[in-house]
């Protein structure tokens, strides 16, 4: 079962390297919250009640509800055009990703550990590299932040895999989670509209030598 | 203790926020000076003992890092003091600064406390809102372009540290461990699994780089240190990258017991040299002082890291190096907070004839230049010259080489603007608009600079004893 999660999360970053608008990374960004809600409720069921309640809540109301709709809000706010305006042609994208998860598959076979589920090391794997090669490759601030959140669920992810032993480990994880996203966002949403007076945020490139 | 310190903190900065009468802020700013000292002063008298359920250790590393902090967080008061005095900001905008500050100091302290990678992880975090609090001081355009950017590569960097403890707690789950306390890991370390380990240090010294400001992740660093009034800058570029180096070398500790630590000493190698190859390449061409001082940090930054994969008398010199450092360039970055005072600039081409201006500060900005460039006065000289003599011990020779001219260029181009700052007349400058400053401010830079030699060439015994029981964990 965790496994076709998995593997189902796998297929949206392969989506989320070919979307155009900003509309559909959010709702990308929503189901994957989605689905690191069904993995977790599968894996981590027999964990006590708190730590668990803390983790469904995380991935439900906060990754697939809040994070969404304040992008949504900022999108709005700040009227960012929709198109994700990517560096690259998408094709050469799709490319990227789709080695990025085959290489992550190579890495993951020269592992001998009966302990770890290898589905778990590549899908985390490759969110964390597909978030690094999205904020690389796009132009706006917005999709960095959407990259990052990439990244984040990867984390989830991996914390996932160790996380049946570490609870702790889990729950550090997650106010990583909270902590960041809320803070970067915060400052994105209340700052940049206001400070720079205009609707555009890619002015950010100034600061260089 | 530390509980104490830390609730204490929290009462001095929650209060800080709330009360913005400028007296009430520098008292509440005092008391956290004295707490700071009094940590460091039972620090002393306690040695070697583990608090608060044995997340946080008194070692000899910390105890020599957090008394670098204590010394040079005084005088980092001070000339904010002065920095409020002289320009009329809002007292909210003072509250927060201060409060910031005194969050970032306090967070510092705990990551160089820290006996647990995982406390350490949460601390290095804390830093992150701390500073951004100092960066977004000005709260313009420049400031929040700063601030974006430090947040953004410092959140990557940390979720890069987190990812690092993940792969290392797999490792340590296989032989059946589940501690990640220092200890635990380095007693540990030799049976881990060593492709989890690499795996594990390629993640936390890519993380840790953006604190350090090491090559990966060091372009942070850099306009922060600009953005961020002089006071913060200088906290920023001295006890902030301590705390990457206190983060990396326990992290190193670890690997230095494993079959990889040649590997690790080889990322090591690349990094470093790389940090001082940008530094040299940026410091040629770059034109606003405050970010040609962040490339020096990142110079010096690689140099330390030099010393660490070379080993032998160079981890010793890496710590003499990174607490000298930290002295000297503090002492730059008050200075140049008076420069920009005066000329109301901070690009070379805006400045000039400083000697005339203001004698003292001149004559510690000359001072300062000599000791940030290791010339013989200055006790950097000698951790740079024991760093290079571990290089050539251990047969680094053709690094060696490069990094030497490297370190030629550097001292050429911070030269050519120095000077030009301390001797050349101003092109566009009203000599009438200058600004007034006090030479009693400088006194702070001449007893950092005084240390800076003093420590180099004398060192005392407490201070010896400490460093080499810092890195006696890593064999020679």
């Amino acid at each position: 079962m965790t496994s076709v999660l998995l593997i189902t999360f796998a297929a949206t970053l392969i989506y989320i390297s070919i979307a155009n608008r900003l509309l559909t990374y959010i709702n990308i960004l929503a189901f994957q919250g989605l689905l690191l809600f069904g993995v977790s409720f599968v894996e981590l069921n027999e964990i006590n009640i708190v730590n668990l309640v803390f983790i469904l809540l995380e991935t439900i109301v906060f990754k697939t509800f809040a994070v969404p709709l304040f992008l949504n809000y900022v999108i709005k706010k700040n009227r960012i055009t929709r198109d994700a305006e990517p560096y690259l042609p998408n094709f050469f994208s799709l490319v990227i990703v789709t080695l990025i998860i085959v290489a992550t598959f190579l890495i993951s076979t020269s592992i001998d550990d009966p302990r770890l589920n290898k589905v778990y090391f590549v899908v985390a794997l490759s969110a964390l590299f597909t978030g690094l090669y999205l904020i690389m490759t796009r132009k706006k601030l917005i999709t960095h932040v959407m990259g990052f959140l990439v990244i984040e669920n990867g984390v989830f992810i991996l914390s996932l895999a160790v996380g049946a032993e570490m609870p702790m480990l889990v729950n550090t994880g997650i106010l990583l989670d909270l902590f960041v996203s809320v803070l970067l966002l915060g400052i994105f949403v209340n700052k940049i509209g206001d400070v720079l007076q205009t609707a555009d945020v890619d002015q950010l490139q100034n600061l260089k030598d | 203790m530390f509980a104490f310190y830390l609730s204490g903190t929290v009462l001095i900065s929650a209060l800080l926020f709330v009360n913005q009468r400028r007296r009430a802020n520098y008292l509440l700013v005092a008391a956290f000076a004295v707490l700071q000292w009094v940590l460091i002063a039972h620090g002393f008298m306690h040695r070697g003992e583990t608090e608060l359920y044995g997340f946080f250790k008194t070692d000899a590393l910390a105890l020599l890092m957090l008394t670098t902090l204590g010394i040079v967080a005084v005088p980092a008061f001070y000339h904010s003091y002065v920095y409020f005095n002289d320009s009329e900001e809002s007292p909210r905008k003072r509250g927060i600064f201060f409060m910031s500050m005194v969050i970032l100091l306090a967070a510092v302290s705990g990551a160089y406390l820290s006996n647990h990678i995982a406390v350490t992880w949460v601390f290095v975090e804390l830093t992150t809102l701390a500073a951004s609090g100092l960066i977004y001081y000005h709260r313009d355009a420049a400031a929040l372009e700063g601030t974006w950017k430090y947040v953004f590569v410092c959140s990557i960097s940390i979720t890069f540290v987190f990812i690092g403890i993940l792969f290392l707690s797999i490792a340590l789950q296989q032989v059946g461990y589940a501690d990640l306390s220092f200890p635990a890991l380095v007693q540990q370390a030799a049976t881990l699994d060593v492709f989890w380990l690499r795996l594990s240090f390629i993640f936390i010294f890519t993380g840790f780089s953006a604190k350090m400001g090491l090559v990966p992740m060091y372009t942070a660093g850099i306009d922060a240190k600009d953005k961020a009034p002089s006071p913060a800058g200088a906290l920023l570029s001295s006890v902030l990258m301590n705390m990457g180096f206190v983060g990396m070398f326990r992290f190193y500790q670890v690997i230095a017991g494993t079959a990889i630590q040649e590997w690790a000493g080889n990322v090591i190698f690349i990094a470093a040299g790389l940090s001082i190859f940008v530094a040299a390449v940026y410091m040629l061409k770059v034109q606003n002082i405050k970010r040609m001082l962040a490339y020096s940090s990142i110079e010096h930054m690689g140099l330390v890291m030099l010393g660490v994969a070379a080993g032998g008398v160079g981890y010793y010199a890496a710590v003499l190096h990174l607490i000298l450092h930290a002295f000297a360039k503090s002492s730059m970055f008050f200075q140049m907070g008076q420069v920009f005072r005066i000329y109301r600039s901070k690009y070379i081409s805006d400045t000039g004839n400083y000697f005339s201006y203001h004698l003292p500060g001149a004559a510690a900005l000359l001072l300062a230049f000599f000791c940030v460039t290791a010339m013989p006065p200055s006790g950097l000289f000698v951790s740079e010259f024991l760093i290079f003599r571990s290089l050539f011990e251990g047969h680094h020779l053709l690094l060696l080489i490069a990094v030497l001219v490297l370190l030629t260029l550097i001292i050429w181009a911070f030269g050519k603007s120095l000077f030009r700052l301390l001797f050349t007349p101003p092109q566009h400058f009203d000599a009438a608009k200058a600004g007034r400053v006090s030479g009693y401010e400088s006194l702070s830079q001449f007893f950092l600079l005084g240390l800076v030699i003093y420590l180099g060439f004398n060192p005392p015994a407490l201070m010896v004893e400490l460093i080499q029981d810092a890195v006696k964990n890593v064999p020679n």
